[in-house]
């Protein structure tokens, strides 16, 4: 997929203008927090789980070739085969050629970032195969031909308003007369269109939150159900995941899964939580006939061992992004790619590179408040400071803004200096501000005081009265 | 092929400052596999005697919108599916899953049953399985594909019925994982593992429309659980 | 009990931090008033300029690591090192050891200053246990949760503690209290429509609460906040409200300047 993370500030001004994304995360922004808070009141262990999912998988990352080649070995016994991928292009290599060996004309897919980062949709099409995606988020965006804005839920920036707008146009062989006001009318009518593509699809694709070394297993985290018929239906099931999605065993994997719904949407468990392994057994009365699970690494492997590793802990839950007050203002399709809100902020420039996403890690507060909910304890924060970091050592950042900070840096190692220039400075715009008390224009300031007053100071500095009052006999 | 996956393992080494793991080290992660150690359970699925569990299966259940009956006999069963599916204003047609623990009911009981065993045919009616497991902790229920379970019996029907041994009742997902290992011949290797295992906890559902829940998004929209007491039907 | 704090008065250095010492020395006064009235001898070291959170949080590690080593120098003396400001005063607990870790000869002094450095509410409630007596602030109150002072410091029941002594004043907690005001220094410069966006709904959710006086322990909040309130007075007709830091209130001085981005 394409990125303009580089525009971030443009996209953001063209979210903070749509007023159909401000509505969608006004109620976004109440939600999810609310139901993760509500789940998380009910499990007094979660704070402990939070800690153990965060070892298993610090744990897993420091043996992960030994890991991954157990995984290998246990899905070739029971009949699967293993593809590795260094980049997007290999990795659409081979799906495309599992689809034509088996003459793949349609093939469904379950939600996949894993999808979207490899561009794997063109790609099919472009080779005259029809991806359709059964996730109903997923489904509508195809339906708008937008990338998803939100890792779990990837129609979050639409009102109900806007996709009842898009079945209309795109369901156009239906009555066009027909009540699509209540929700579950929409939601009866994409299940009603995409069950009988299940049974048409050749190929069903996933993506995975888990891979289960001991097992040789994918495991996938779906409420709708969609993920299950697209694998059992066709021919084939390819399993689409990149390397840091093992873990070691099912106890592994289920104390991770008790943090994930809870911090993703509030459930203690998702719906359907399915472990798939191999193709279908001989006797077995369903399944799909082949099972392919592609390995993505993708820049992945290059993380370990650096001061980023510790992104690859993520498990792709959204609490980050559900609370980041950032992405609650511009919405996910500012950050330009996959992976949107602070885990992207972090995993986009760590993908494809600082320089092809120099704001993401800019456009933080530093506010804390997604590591606080990260179920993974992944410092965020502390990861887009050392990208912007990065940034400065590489004078990626603008020239003004490198300036004014040296400059003031400059300054502030010079006391004396500072003092003299600071009491100056403060006493002039005390003086033009004294009597309104705030600044409506300052240049140099004219984004803050283009929609906000900007306090006067009051004349004289701490240090500089202290000094005065101490000699003239007592401290304050 | 071998190219990427040299490529990857060798990239993943050179990261890491080191080259494949020695014996020692293989030897420990080995033990682990072999252990499978658990993490913190939580402490309200844990302790409990059989009532306990049936308690808490039926509170989580309807946390999730999954009916839950319970039935002192196998005997008991047919009658409590007619009622259901009455009560639901839904035919008395069902497919039903072969499997052996079904076998075991007397379905001649409620004659009104129209019962047709064996793969579902795609048609969103009512659909009746069985499970290795129902996790009480989460209402969550373990089934298994196999030679007399197919797991899109699971996912075609819009109604979803499960009958359950009360003896399969477990408190945390461990627990149901270690049913599952000690039912196979040998350990829990990809060979012995079904080709699927679904942990089914409630009925479908999206909140892809503004973040309202609204069932049945591609698999049933109702799920009953109906819990034999007696072991009977283990 | 170490040997600081068997002597009778402990010497506190009060960090001003940079905003307070250029924009509103009254907080400083403010803090330096409390922290003797818990019992303690406050020194304002000289030559104090700035933490160096701004260069620290743009990436600057060589820059912010000398003004790391100066401000440690300057402050490695004291019992005590009380800052009116969660930002600030997390910069010096928090990050001065880490970004000095490497550093043979400045990582203990780092750590040594770091476990003496106190959020100025912290300090009074937890360090010293002062009792807030004597002072009056009628009205409706409400308090927002400044993002480092929150997370890094846990800085959340003490100014509330510590303002349920002054008479007159009722607390409305305000929703949302945790949620970032879309200040984060150089953030409001980089992203101002994004931190306007911000600030507009921290500023809907304080007038919604009815409070006439909004309180919080960082003057770059404090600013953002009192800048936005007072722009919505003037072009929306929306109430006007008296933004002060809290140690102004607690110390019972908020008659002595007026509130912040408000004339004399």
């Amino acid at each position: 997929m394409q990125a303009t993370s580089n525009a971030f500030r443009a996209n953001a001004r063209v979210g903070l203008a749509n007023p159909t994304l401000q509505s969608a995360l006004g109620k976004m922004k109440v939600g999810f927090p609310t139901k993760r808070a509500e789940a998380v009141a009910k499990l007094p262990e979660f704070d402990a789980l939070r800690d153990q999912a965060r070892d298993i998988k610090n744990h897993v990352l420091e043996n992960i070739d030994w890991y991954l080649e157990r995984f290998e070995q246990r899905v070739t016994e029971a009949g699967g085969h293993v593809h590795w991928a260094r980049t997007p292009e290999e990795a659409r290599e081979i799906v495309l050629g599992i689809c034509r060996r088996l003459g793949a004309r349609t093939v469904t897919k379950g939600k996949s970032m894993i999808a979207e980062e490899i561009g794997l949709n063109a790609h099919l099409e472009k080779h005259a195969i029809e991806p359709v995606e059964t996730d109903l988020g997923e489904y509508i965006i195809q339906l708008r031909n937008e990338a998803p804005s939100h890792i779990i839920a990837p129609a979050v920036h639409l009102t109900k308003d806007a996709i009842e707008a898009d079945f209309r146009r795109a369901h156009s062989h239906l009555d066009a007369r027909r009540d699509l006001t209540e929700p579950q009318s929409l939601v009866a009518e994409a299940r009603g269109i995409l069950r009988k593509r299940y049974f048409e699809a050749d190929v069903g694709i996933t993506g995975a939150n888990f891979l289960v070394a001991e097992t040789g297993s994918s495991v996938i985290v779906t409420n709708e159900g969609n993920g299950d018929l697209t694998q059992l239906l066709p021919k084939a099931h390819v399993v689409l995941a990149s390397l840091e999605k093992i873990v070691p065993t099912l106890e592994d994997a289920s104390t991770i899964l008790r943090v994930l719904a809870r911090s993703a949407t509030g459930q203690e468990m998702s719906v359907y939580t399915t472990f798939s392994t191999g193709p279908k057994r001989a006797a077995d009365l369903d399944g799909p006939g082949e099972y392919h699970v592609v390995l993505l690494d993708n820049g992945r492997s290059a993380l370990l061992g650096t001061e980023f590793q510790e992104i690859l802990r993520c498990i792709r839950c959204g609490a980050c992004m559900n609370h980041c007050p950032v992405y609650g203002a511009v919405g996910g399709h500012a950050y330009g790619w996959v992976y949107p809100g602070p885990m992207g902020a972090v995993l986009t420039p760590s993908l494809i590179g600082v320089e092809n996403a120099r704001p993401l890690p800019n456009a933080s507060t530093f506010c804390g408040k997604c590591e606080s909910v990260c179920p993974m304890r992944i410092p965020l924060p502390k990861m887009m400071r050392h990208y912007r970091a990065r940034e400065w050592e590489r004078k990626l950042g603008t020239r003004v803004s490198r300036l004014a900070l040296g400059a003031w840096a400059w300054a502030a190692r010079r006391p004396a200096l500072y003092r003299f220039v600071a009491a100056r400075a403060m006493s002039a715009l005390g003086w033009l501000g004294r009597r309104h008390g705030s600044f409506f224009n300052l240049p140099l300031a004219s984004g803050w005081t283009a929609t906000r007053e900007f306090p006067a100071p009051q004349g004289r500095t701490f240090q500089d009265l202290w000094r005065e009052r101490r000699r003239a006999g007592g401290g304050s | 092929m071998s190219g990427a996956r040299d490529a990857i393992l060798g990239g993943i080494r050179r990261s890491l400052g080191r080259g494949a793991l020695d014996a020692a080290r293989v030897a420990t992660l080995e033990a682990r596999l072999d252990g499978h150690p658990r993490g913190q359970l939580p402490a309200r699925a844990q302790g409990l005697d059989r009532a306990g569990l049936l308690d808490l299966l039926e509170r989580q259940a309807k946390a999730v919108a999954c009916s839950v009956a319970r039935v002192r006999s196998a005997a008991e069963v047919p009658g409590e599916l007619a009622r259901y599916l009455k009560s639901q204003n839904l035919p008395s047609r069902v497919e039903m899953s072969p499997d052996p623990t079904l076998d075991a009911v007397p379905w001649s009981a409620a004659p009104m049953l129209e019962i047709a065993r064996g793969k579902p045919s795609g048609e969103e009616g009512v659909g009746v399985t069985s499970a290795c497991a129902a996790v009480a902790e989460t209402a969550t229920l373990v089934i298994a594909s196999g030679e007399r379970s197919p797991a899109t019996m699971n996912f075609l029907p819009d109604t979803h019925v499960v009958v359950l041994p009360a003896s399969r009742v477990v408190g945390p997902l461990e627990d149901a994982w270690d049913r599952l290992r000690a039912a196979s011949a040998a350990p829990m290797a990809a060979a012995t593992m079904p080709r699927t295992v679904n942990l089914v906890t409630g009925p479908s559902r999206t909140g892809d429309i503004e973040q309202k829940i609204e069932m049945g998004a591609h698999g049933p929209r109702r799920l009953h659980l109906i819990v034999v007491e007696d072991d009977a039907l283990a | 009990m170490s040997e600081t704090q068997t002597r009778a008065r402990p010497r506190v250095g009060l960090f001003a931090t940079c905003l307070v010492d250029l924009f509103r020395p009254s907080v400083g006064f403010a803090a330096a008033k409390l922290i003797e009235d818990s019992g303690c001898d406050v020194e304002v070291p000289e030559g104090q300029t700035c933490c160096g959170q701004p260069a620290f949080n743009s990436g600057d590690n060589a820059d912010a690591a000398a003004l790391a080593r100066r401000a440690i120098a300057m402050l490695e003396g004291y019992d005590y090192v009380v800052v009116p400001s969660g930002s600030c005063g997390g910069m010096i607990r928090e990050h001065y050891p880490e970004l000095l870790a490497g550093d043979r000869e400045w990582a203990p002094r780092a750590r040594h200053v770091a476990a003496r450095t106190w959020e100025l509410t912290a300090f009074l409630h937890e360090v010293r246990g002062l009792r807030i007596e004597g002072v009056r602030h009628d009205g409706v109150v409400t308090y927002h949760d400044s993002c480092s002072g929150l997370r890094e410091l846990g800085v959340k029941a003490q100014p509330r503690a510590l303002l349920a002594g002054v008479a007159g004043a009722t607390l409305k907690e305000l929703p949302g209290a945790e949620t970032c005001c879309g200040f984060g220094g150089t953030f409001c410069v980089k992203y101002p429509e994004v931190s306007d966006k911000m600030v507009a709904e921290k500023a809907a959710d304080i007038l919604a609460t009815g409070a006439g006086t909004l309180l919080a322990g960082d003057m770059g909040c404090l600013m953002n906040m009192a800048g936005k309130l007072k722009r919505m007075a003037m072009e929306e007709g929306a109430r006007p409200i008296e933004v002060r830091h809290v140690a102004e209130v607690l110390a019972g001085m908020a008659q002595d300047a007026p509130p912040i981005g408000e004339a004399g």
